[in-house]
C-alpha cells in the first residue's frame, strides 16, 4: 500500500510539473510581445522594454522557464501587475468567499442529490425516478448564471429573503459575510447536484443488482438495512469519486456565480485580471486551482482505501 | 423478405434513436432551433441591429413578440441571429476538439512510447476547470469568435483524446489488427482503416456532449464579458446585456436563457440516445 501511495504521489508531481509548464506556455505563446500585451495599446516602446526587463522577458526562453519553475516550486508565483504585490497573497485574500461558496454548495448538492439518488435507484423506473432524472438533466442544461440571475431577482430583490449581492462591508462579521453566500451556494448547489444525483443513482443501480444484495434479502434483512448497509457502502466509491471530480465544475460555476452576486472571490479576481491584462494573476490562479484539483483527487483516491477494504493497490 | 429480415436484426440507427419519445422530442426541438438559426436572415421580423428610441424596453406581446431591448432592438430577431453565432461556436468546438482529440488519442493508444507523456499531459489539461482555462486562453488569444472556438477546443480536446486512447488500447490487441499487420499494413493505415471505424460510436456520443458543453461555456464567457466581442449578439451576450435591466425587463434575460437551455438540453438528450443506440454495451442509466 505504501508503494501505491508513493507511486501515486510521484505521478501527482509529474502532473503538477506539467500544469506549471502549460501555464508558462499559455502566456508565452501569445502572439506578439507579452509586455506590450500586458500594458495595452497606450504603452510606449520604452515602457514595454522596462516591463520586459522586470519580468525577465529579455532572457532566453529556457532561462525564463527554469526561473519560473524554480520560483513556483518555492511558492513565488510572481508579482501582480495591477496590485503590485505577490500573486499568492492577492489570491489568498480572495480565497475566503470562494472556498466557503464551494464548500456550502458542495454540502447542499450532497444533501439534495445523494438521498434522492439512492431513493430513485431503489424505485427504478417509477414516476419519482423519471422525474428526478429529467430534472437533473434540465438542471445541468440551464446556465448557472441564468439560474443565479432569476433567483436573485425573485428571492432577493422581490421577496427580500436573501441579500441580493456583495459580501458585506469591510466591517461585516464572519456570520454576516456567510449570509451573503447562502443564495449563491444554493444556485451552485442545484447545478452541481445534477451530476452527483446521476452518479449516485447509477452506482446504486449497479450495486443493487449484485448477488450479495439478493443474499442479504433472502436472509430476511430489512429493506432499509439492505439498501443502507450493503448498498450504499458499496456504491460509496463512485460517489466519492464524483464528489472529487465536481470540484472542477464547482470552480467553473463559482467564477460565474461570483460575478452574478458581486462576490469578491477568486472568480471575480480572474475576470478582473483579464480586463486589466494582469497575466501573472491569471497564471497564478490557474496554478492554484489546478493544484487543488490534483490534491483533492489524490485525497479521494486515498479515501477509497478507508471506505472499501477490498481496494488494495 | 430481405428488407424485413434486415430490420429485425438491425433496426437502424434512426429507428432506434426515434423510438424513445424523449430523444424524438429532442431531435425535433434541436432541429427547429437549428432551422431557425440558419433561416434567420429570411424569417427574422426585423434587422437585429436596428435601434428605435420609441420601442425602448417595450414588453413582449406588443409590437414586438418577444419585446425590445434597451436600444429598442427586436429581441426575437436578435435571438435568431445570436443562435447562428452560439450554435456555430458549439459546432466548431465539437468538430475541432474531436479532430485534435482523435490525433492525440490515436497516437497515445497506438505508440507505447508516446502513451505515458501524452496521458500525463491529458491529466494535466483536465486539472484546469473548463471556464477558467478558457478565460485564460481567450485573454491571451483575444476575444474573437474564432479564438473562442480555438480556446474551447483546447479545453475539450483531452476529453475526446482520453476516450480514443482507451478504445485504441483495446482494439490494438484484437486479432484483426494483428492480421492486418501480418499482411503488411502500415501503422497509419491500421489506424485509419481498422481502429478509427471501430471507435466512431463513442466519439460521436462524446462530440455531441461537447457541442452542448461548449455552448454553455461560450454563454458563460460572454456573460463574464471575456468571450466574443460584446457587439456580436450571442445568447450569452444577450443575457449579459439584459441583466442591467433585470428589474424592469426580466424577459430580456428570460428568452436567451431559455434558448440556451433548450439547445443544451436537447443536445444532451440526443447524446444519451446516440449512446444507447450506437453501442448497447455503453448503455447505462447515467
Amino acid at each position: 500500500m505504501l508503494k501505491y501511495i508513493l507511486k501515486r504521489l510521484f505521478g501527482m508531481l509529474v502532473v503538477l510539473f506539467l500544469v506549471l509548464t502549460i501555464t508558462f506556455v499559455i502566456v508565452r505563446v501569445a502572439p506578439g510581445d507579452p509586455a506590450a500585451l500586458m500594458l495595452g495599446p497606450d504603452a510606449t516602446p520604452q515602457d514595454a522594454a522596462e516591463l520586459r526587463a522586470t519580468l525577465g522577458l529579455d532572457q532566453p526562453i529556457l532561462v525564463q522557464y527554469g526561473k519560473f519553475i524554480l520560483s513556483a516550486v518555492q511558492g513565488d508565483l510572481g508579482q501582480s501587475l495591477f496590485f503590485h504585490r505577490p500573486v499568492l497573497s492577492v489570491i489568498a485574500e480572495r480565497a475566503e468567499p470562494s472556498a466557503f461558496l464551494a464548500l456550502f454548495s458542495l454540502i447542499i448538492s450532497i444533501v439534495i442529490a445523494v438521498p434522492i439518488g439512492i431513493f430513485v435507484a431503489y424505485r427504478r423506473g417509477g414516476v419519482a425516478d423519471q422525474g428526478a432524472v429529467s430534472t437533473a438533466m434540465l438542471a445541468a442544461s440551464v446556465p448557472s448564471f441564468w439560474t443565479g440571475l432569476v433567483l436573485q431577482r425573485w428571492l432577493a430583490s422581490d421577496l427580500g429573503w436573501f441579500p441580493a449581492s456583495g459580501y458585506g462591508g469591510p466591517a461585516a462579521g464572519f456570520l454576516d459575510r456567510m449570509g451573503y453566500l447562502v443564495l449563491p451556494a444554493i444556485v451552485l448547489g442545484i447545478v452541481n447536484s445534477a451530476l452527483i444525483l446521476r452518479f449516485t443513482r447509477a452506482s446504486m443501480l449497479d450495486v443493487l443488482g449484485e448477488d450479495y444484495i439478493r443474499t442479504a434479502r433472502s436472509k430476511g434483512m430489512s429493506e432499509g438495512r439492505v439498501v443502507m448497509k450493503h448498498g450504499l457502502k458499496n456504491a460509496a466509491i463512485p460517489i466519492v469519486t464524483v464528489v472529487g471530480l465536481t470540484f472542477a465544475l464547482l470552480v467553473s460555476g463559482a467564477v460565474v456565480t461570483e460575478r452574478v452576486f458581486n462576490i469578491p472571490g477568486m472568480g471575480s479576481l480572474v475576470v478582473g485580471a483579464v480586463l486589466r491584462r494582469d497575466y501573472p494573476i491569471i497564471q497564478g490562479t490557474l496554478i492554484v486551482v489546478a493544484t487543488l484539483y490534483i490534491l483533492i483527487n489524490l485525497c479521494t483516491d486515498l479515501l477509497y482505501l478507508l471506505i472499501d477494504k477490498r481496494v488494495r493497490y | 423478405m430481405t428488407a424485413a429480415a434486415s430490420t429485425s436484426e438491425d433496426p437502424g440507427l434512426w429507428k432506434t434513436l426515434t423510438a424513445r419519445p424523449a430523444v424524438l422530442v429532442a431531435l425535433v426541438v434541436f432541429g427547429a432551433i437549428l432551422a431557425a438559426a440558419i433561416l434567420a436572415p429570411w424569417i427574422a421580423p426585423a434587422d437585429p441591429a436596428r435601434m428605435s428610441v420609441r420601442a425602448r424596453l417595450s414588453p413582449p406581446l406588443g409590437d414586438y413578440i418577444f419585446g425590445a431591448d434597451a436600444f429598442g432592438r427586436d429581441v426575437l430577431s436578435r435571438l435568431l441571429f445570436a443562435g447562428r453565432v452560439s450554435l456555430s461556436i458549439g459546432l466548431g468546438v465539437a468538430v475541432l476538439s474531436t479532430a485534435l482529440g482523435i490525433v492525440i488519442g490515436l497516437a497515445a493508444g497506438f505508440f507505447r512510447r508516446l502513451d505515458a507523456p501524452l496521458s500525463r499531459l491529458i491529466d494535466a489539461m483536465m486539472a484546469f476547470p473548463d471556464i477558467l482555462l478558457a478565460i485564460a486562453l481567450v485573454a491571451i488569444l483575444g476575444g474573437s469568435a474564432a479564438n473562442v472556438v480555438l480556446a474551447l477546443s483546447i479545453v475539450y480536446t483531452p476529453r475526446i483524446a482520453r476516450i480514443v486512447r482507451a478504445a485504441t488500447l483495446v482494439i490494438r490487441e484484437l486479432p484483426y489488427v494483428e492480421a492486418a499487420r501480418a499482411l503488411g499494413s502500415s501503422n497509419l493505415s491500421i489506424m485509419v482503416w481498422h481502429v478509427l471505424p471501430n471507435i466512431v460510436s463513442p466519439i460521436t456520443v462524446q462530440a455531441t456532449f461537447i457541442f452542448a458543453y461548449a455552448m454553455l461555456a461560450e454563454a458563460g464567457l460572454s456573460f463574464l464579458g471575456v468571450g466574443v466581442d460584446p457587439s456580436i449578439p450571442t445568447w450569452g451576450t444577450m443575457v449579459n446585456e439584459g441583466r442591467q435591466y433585470i428589474d424592469q425587463a426580466l424577459y430580456l434575460i428570460l428568452f436567451p436563457g431559455i434558448a440556451i437551455s433548450l439547445a443544451v438540453l436537447s443536445l444532451q438528450l440526443i447524446g444519451d440516445g446516440l449512446r444507447d443506440a450506437l453501442d448497447p454495451r455503453l448503455a447505462k442509466d447515467v
